[in-house]
């Protein structure tokens, strides 16, 4: 899940005018980028940007819900949540291979997570108080990602395009269960009902802002729109999620904590009131609930296992080392 | 970062019975029998494989984008090798 | 008063739930991505032997508990988990560890079981017995790593053994309850897997260069209802929902 607008500043080309023109008509015709092609540097760093903040979104994105593992109401539950979180692990893994192809290892790029030069998706740093939340994140936050997702498969980086082809199929399932738990709230006990809207209002603004800055606040796309490493504009797919949406929540009697949300007869289209763009810099800034704590939970878990991976490395010489001696023993 | 880099592994699963195996991604891993299971767990979750090979990245030599033409452009003339080259008349029937 | 039978598949089905809670606590914190994902993946097979184990427990009981009111709606002292399990989860020389001497067990326990004469138990270990197989090769190669990779894992790992130790003896426990199911042909009688279960562990410490401490003390007690401080407080994370807002349905 999780590919949120992050709109990458891309770099001024300084590379051969010939060699640009040819790999814009590669890209103008569809054909796919292949790690080992020509790229202008440009490109190369806009997508190690995107893949891996994409990446870093799936593994920060465990933690929120990871907190409801031990406490899932019931073990269907139990076993569905964690099934989809170690999925999002599954998807990171995926997406960090993606952009190791591109010349950078998984150490290079969790570092850069991990000392704060590189972002992940903000709605992480939002905490989940309640179990409603899992339903929430399911149905809000992978119903976002998704629209950003299905356009990414047909991304011009091959790598990426794959990637985003097996997570898409594979995520299928996160927003239904997600949606299931909301209707199975909102359907119970008055508890759970107040449960069930209490998280949809902590949600929806946030669930909004993954979409990214308006278009008009927006600098940096129409570069990543040229070479089709995004293909929908963030109002566009902010849009159709809102649309998708919110006869979904009306279905389920639940209200949006939007007094503007209203329904345009003429352009088909919900209309949304004005989405609070200073909490977005802020929480992308670093100063969300739970920024520090995510990041202090992931470099903890990847500090603890430094001897493990230590004593797995080691073993391996030694074993290779023992074969080598072995074989010259016998010659 | 004094740690040292996990090595890369490429991973191909055969799905099917009576299929090759494809390149289904690429993990990290100490060794070949952790490569191997961590590619069970990574890229079989929904059972999707029969057989697994793992393959260390650094072992795959690879063709030079830029040798294309060099490489693969000269078959293309040789339309002798398509059996649409030859001509048989429609009464012969499916050949 | 609960039958041989009930109790003997809620044991079952105790011993897969606690193990699968505790694998699932690391979930989102393991020592790498790929290692995070064999370890939800060995969670999610005990929770769903667990699932099986107390469906049927249910119907034994016949009094309309389902899979949920039995994991959810029992305190400690109804709990039929082996002090194994319940220890916390501890680094992860400890959770592996651990994995490895359940996995050396229980993957031949359950391979007799299958021929048991209760066809549902069949049915479920015939299951089981597949997954324990991978549990116990992933487990035993860790296990190697660590002994046999650096001072510091070594010293975890040994660590995580004299922990560990003690509790092992209680999966050969026998008393009058199985007693009478072994006879009946339902259950198996762990005494004769402990020679197997002995080498395994034996050759596996070859490799990863330590020994097994000699056969002390063994803790006892889970199979009866007698448990450690330690499961009160997984009850509390597991059964907190159920608890607060009992009669709803998730």
């Amino acid at each position: 899940m999780y590919a949120q607008a992050l709109n990458t500043v891309t770099e001024v080309s300084k590379d051969d005018p010939a060699k640009l023109a040819a790999f814009q008509a590669r890209i103008d015709a569809e054909e796919k980028i292949e790690p080992n092609d020509w790229m202008p540097e440009g490109y190369r760093k806009t997508l190690v940007r995107q893949i891996s903040q994409h990446a870093h979104s799936e593994i920060v994105g465990m933690l929120p819900e990871g907190n409801w593992i031990t406490r899932a109401p019931s073990l269907k539950r139990k076993a569905a949540l964690l099934a989809k979180v170690q999925d999002e692990g599954g998807h990171g893994l995926y997406l960090y291979s993606a952009a190791e192809t591109l010349g950078v290892s998984r150490e290079e790029l969790v570092d850069a997570l991990h000392s704060g030069r590189a972002k992940y998706s903000s709605i992480f740093n939002y905490p989940t108080p309640s179990w409603a939340d899992m339903g929430m994140i399911g149905w809000l936050v992978d119903g976002a990602a998704i629209m950003n997702q299905i356009p990414l498969c047909r991304t011009s980086f091959g790598p990426y395009a794959r990637a985003m082809i097996r997570i898409c199929k594979e995520e299928s399932f996160h927003q239904r269960q997600g949606y299931e738990i909301v209707m199975t709230l909102a359907r119970g006990t008055p508890a759970q009902k107040k449960m069930a809207q209490d998280s949809l209002n902590r949600w929806w603004w946030p669930a909004l802002m993954m979409f990214g800055p308006s278009d008009s606040a927006s600098q940096h796309s129409d570069q990543n729109m040229k070479w089709k490493i995004k293909r929908f504009s963030n109002d566009a797919l902010r849009q159709k999620f809102i649309d998708a949406t919110v006869p979904q929540g009306h279905f389920l009697g639940l209200t949006f904590p939007d007094p503007d949300l209203k329904f345009n007869e003429a352009t088909g289209h919900w209309e949304h009131g004005e989405i609070d763009w200073a909490e977005f810099n802020r929480v992308v800034k670093g100063e969300g609930p739970c920024n520090r704590e995510r990041i202090k939970a992931r470099i903890k878990a990847h500090d603890e296992g430094a001897w493990v991976r230590e004593a797995a490395l080691a073993h391996a010489e030694k074993r290779a080392a023992r074969k080598a001696a072995a074989r010259i023993a016998a010659e | 970062m004094t740690e040292k880099n996990m090595p890369l592994w490429e991973v191909f699963i055969r799905s099917r019975t009576g299929l090759s195996h494809r390149h289904a991604g690429s993990l990290h891993a100490p060794d070949a029998e952790m490569a191997l299971q961590n590619a069970r767990d990574v890229y079989t979750r929904r059972g999707e494989g029969l057989s697994i090979w793992v393959v260390p990245s650094s072992a795959i030599t690879a063709s030079d984008p830029t040798d294309k033409d060099v490489m693969f452009e000269p078959t293309a003339s040789k339309i002798y090798r398509h059996p649409t080259f030859y001509e048989v008349p429609d009464e012969v029937g499916h050949m | 008063m609960q039958t041989p039978l009930l109790t003997y598949t809620l044991r079952l089905a105790d011993n897969a739930l606690v193990l699968g809670h505790r694998l699932s606590e690391w979930c989102g914190h393991g020592p790498m991505l790929e290692e995070d994902l064999a370890l939800a993946n060995m969670a999610l097979d005990c929770i769903g032997q667990a699932r099986n184990f107390y469906t049927y427990a249910g119907e034994i009981e016949g009094k309309g508990r389902s899979e949920d009111d039995l994991a959810y709606l029992r305190d400690c002292d109804a709990f039929r988990n082996i002090l194994l399990v319940e220890r916390p989860r501890g680094d992860f020389a400890f959770t592996i560890l651990r994995q490895f001497l359940y996995a050396a067990f229980m993957h031949p326990y359950f391979e007799r079981l299958s021929a048991s004469k209760d066809e549902r138990l069949a049915a479920i270990a015939a299951k089981t017995v597949k997954e324990m197989a991978y549990h116990l090769r992933h487990s035993a190669e860790w296990v190697i790593r660590l002994g046999d990779g650096t001072e510091e894992s070594a010293a975890r790992l040994q660590e995580a053994l004299a922990d560990l130790w003690p509790f092992t003896g209680e999966m050969f426990e026998v008393d009058e309850t199985e007693r009478a199911l072994i006879e009946a042909g339902v259950a198996f009688d762990p005494a004769g897997i402990r020679p197997l279960w002995l080498d395994t562990v034996d050759r596996v410490f070859a490799d990863a260069l330590i020994s097994r401490p000699g056969d002390g003390w063994m803790q006892t007690g889970g199979r009866r209802g007698e448990h450690s401080e330690h499961l009160g407080h997984l009850l509390a994370d597991l059964q907190f929902m159920q608890r607060a807002y009992p009669g709803s349905t998730w």
